[in-house]
């Protein structure tokens, strides 16, 4: 069976889209069991939607009609706060952002201070918060690892991602203080250096990484019921996904070869790093799944690259006292675990910003959800929410 | 061994009294060794393992008095006798089911000559059961989950039936006391030291029986109707503490019942080679027992192990491929059966 492109199905109109190995229902069938639209609400508690997202589905039988996302359960008006917030104390609010990859946030944002003040974090610091960010990117994408396999109905792989990306936590706690929401960086470089064992832990850790990676490879990737599942569900053809804004992995999935760390203006130590980007062809949930294991090992490898390069040094640059960030306003955009993460700072001259417009990934992630679910069955759109893999503090802010 | 003079009422009490125990009992044997502790040894769990000391011994206990404490709620617009109804209409055919399975040559509640027929037709009825809890909670995920768990259960019952089928041909009987001595008594080939336990000759049979009772008991693969990831729990979310602990024991019991008829079917139920008379009286409950917990320890390790069908994927595997090699597996039994 073929499937159908989905410029073809979009012409169809709100009512019987084709989906691949589902035959169309006859006219005289429809006509005779015509049966009424079910609205059904998903969410804003439900487990599939990590969170509150809300979905409200039109539905005929088990097969989407529409679905809108509802956002906003989980506004904080993190834009706002960070108006009556110094530099540094903005740090504590965007770590609860993507409240996975708390440390990720962090980098863009510093990244813009120290810009507009002219100044650049020591090498030392700079290698120190590329391999933290890789560590908490393989957090994220352990937890997806197991979290996908549950949402397609497999319980073990959800309590293997947690239990290996428990290693994961126990490093950037060892080296920040704090699990998730390390508040570590500071403008100008980093709070402390490394703990000393840090690194011969983390080489240990990366090795259970990539032995967790070959495990989920079996147990979840190599299982024929989940390919059943998502192959050919949820296909995001590459130029629908760059219309919507969908960013990173979800991207990459769709066969764009795009990767900010290495596209972007030069940021942290990722022109030093030898990585491969991983692209997948499909676009569809399965691929997702695929390139989110493939950048799991590529990011293994990032950070053991980055232990063997770190280097000697300082890892403060002299900043003065009371920070105050000259005028000037600044766009700095990262490749952070769910996407395209990006802050635009506007400062007027005093201790804190003026304005920040935070650009994050699950936001616009999330955004090709009523397109993408057209004509879907119930338990696929599970199975697109979690290969979406969206945070809802991403989304809210 | 002597033969009990007692009256025909007072039998039924004990027989009556004897399944109304046997049930739960084994539906908390079951959840606690395999939902508790393979379950944590499989998924790597911490929790089910830590409370009361060892291996989380008080882990079932503690589960069971939170249930009986949680408070009764009801919807307000659910159909309130169906609502309370439902939960006991899925146990009770859980209690049917065990009615005519064999602990013993003597040790049987009633040994219908369409025993099998008897068994297959009181275990389908649950669904009636989740039918109503479905309908009646007034709630949207609720009717999807009972929906969904007819339409399954109704396509499940052929593969079943047909699975069953092969070795009904080939024990000539339908009466699970036949089908035992069978097996105890068979041989295969000239040997018949281990009698011929019917998965020998009817594997083909055994792994669809296994499939089909894995689709009957809702569990995954086949877990649509509860689908916990998308309708939360389907038919049970409006359900909570004693009525769910309900649900729970029928689930269980169920899956303790199905494993006992596989046991039965295909092992040999209570048999045990070189036993016989008084001493397979008593060695018997115990024997089933066991064939029954590898049984069931098969089905739990498929549940841990794999994710869910789609409902259309799941009627396509047993309309495609069940059914025929169900059908495929009667025509070369009787084959057989006229051959040798």
């Amino acid at each position: 069976m073929t499937a159908p492109t989905h410029a073809s199905a979009r012409s169809e109109g709100p009512g019987w889209v084709p989906q691949p190995g589902v035959s169309e229902p006859s006219v005289g069938m429809n006509v005779e069991l015509d049966t009424g639209d079910m609205v059904l609400n998903l969410g804003p508690q439900h487990p599939a939607t990590h969170g509150t997202l809300r979905l409200v589905i039109r539905l005929d039988g088990e097969r989407v009609l529409t679905a809108d996302p509802v956002i906003g359960y989980m506004h904080r008006g993190y834009e706002k706060l960070t108006e009556f917030r110094t530099y540094p104390q903005v740090t504590t609010l965007i770590n609860r952002i993507d409240w996975l990859s708390s440390f990720a946030n962090e980098v863009p944002f510093m990244d813009a201070a120290e810009r507009l003040m002219g100044i650049e974090a020591p090498p030392r610091a700079q290698w120190i918060r590329t391999t933290l960010t890789e560590l908490s990117r393989i957090a994220t994408f352990l937890l997806f690892l197991g979290e996908m396999g549950l949402q397609v109905g497999a319980l073990t792989p959800a309590f293997y991602g947690f239990r290996d990306r428990e290693h994961v936590l126990n490093l950037i706690e060892a080296a920040t203080g704090g699990r998730f929401h390390p508040n570590f960086n500071r403008i100008g470089g980093l709070k402390d250096d490394l703990p000393w064992g840090w690194i011969a832990e983390t080489r240990a850790t990366m090795k259970i990484v990539l032995d967790a990676c070959d495990q989920f490879e079996d147990l979840v990737l190599g299982n024929e019921i989940f390919g059943a599942r998502t192959r050919g569900i949820g296909i995001i053809p590459s130029d629908v996904g760059t219309a919507y804004g969908v960013s990173g992995s979800n991207l990459r999935a769709s066969g764009v070869d795009w990767d900010l760390r290495r596209d972007a203006r030069p940021y942290l130590a990722y022109p030093d790093l030898d990585f491969k980007v991983w692209t997948h062809p499909d676009g569809d949930s399965y691929s997702r799944y695929w390139v989110r294991l493939q950048e799991t090992r590529e990011a293994a490898r990032m950070v053991l690259q980055c232990l063997e390069g770190m280097p000697a040094g300082p890892i403060m640059a002299k900043v003065p006292r009371i920070i105050k960030v000259p005028e000037g306003e600044v766009w700095v955009e990262t490749e952070n675990p769910l996407g395209q993460m990006a802050y635009y700072v506007v400062s007027k001259g005093a201790t804190g910003p003026f304005r920040v417009k935070i650009r994050s990934a699950s936001f616009s992630n999330v955004s090709i959800l009523p397109w993408l679910l057209q004509g879907v069955f119930v338990p696929d759109v599970i199975t697109i929410l979690a290969s979406l893999y969206f945070i809802l503090g991403d989304i809210d802010r | 061994m002597f033969a009990l003079d007692i009256g025909w009422g007072t039998t039924l009490a004990i027989k009556t009294i004897v399944i109304l125990m046997i049930i739960p009992a084994g539906a908390l044997i079951l959840g606690y060794v395999f939902l508790l502790k393979v379950m944590s040894h499989m998924q790597s769990r911490l929790g089910p393992m830590d409370p009361g000391g060892f291996h989380g011994w008080y882990q079932l206990i503690g589960d069971g008095i939170k249930f009986l404490q949680k408070e009764d709620v009801m919807p307000t617009k659910a159909d309130k006798r169906v609502f309370a109804a439902a939960p006991a209409v899925v146990v009770l055919s859980t209690f049917l089911v065990f009615a005519v399975i064999p602990m013993g040559p003597d040790l049987v509640v009633k040994d219908l000559d369409i025993g099998v027929f008897y068994a297959l037709a009181v275990s389908s009825l649950s669904v009636i059961g989740v039918l109503m809890a479905g309908w009646a909670s007034a709630n949207k995920f609720a009717l999807l989950g009972a929906l969904r768990a007819a339409a399954q259960l109704i396509a499940y019952e052929l593969p079943l039936l047909l699975a069953v089928v092969g070795v009904v041909i080939q024990a000539g009987s339908m009466s699970l006391q036949d089908i035992v001595l069978q097996q105890q008594n068979g041989e295969i080939f000239g040997w018949d030291f281990i009698g011929n336990p019917f998965i020998l000759t009817q594997f083909i049979g055994f792994g669809l029986f296994l499939v089909a009772s894995q689709a009957e008991l809702t569990q995954t693969p086949f877990d649509m109707p509860v689908a916990e990831s998308e309708l939360v729990a389907g038919y049970m979310v409006e359900y909570t503490g004693f009525r769910f602990l309900f649900f729970f024991i029928g689930e269980f019991g169920t899956a303790f019942g199905f494993s006992a008829l596989a046991a039965t079917l295909f092992l040999g139920g209570w048999s045990i080679p070189g036993v016989d008379g008084d001493w397979a009286n008593i060695l018997g409950p115990g024997v089933l027992f066991a064939k029954l917990m590898i049984v069931a320890f098969l089905m739990f390790w498929v549940r841990f192990t794999y994710p869910r069908l789609r409902e259309d994927q799941l009627q396509a595997l047993a309309w495609k491929f069940l059914i025929p090699i169900g059908l495929i597996n009667i025509l070369l039994t009787g084959v057989f059966k006229v051959a040798f």
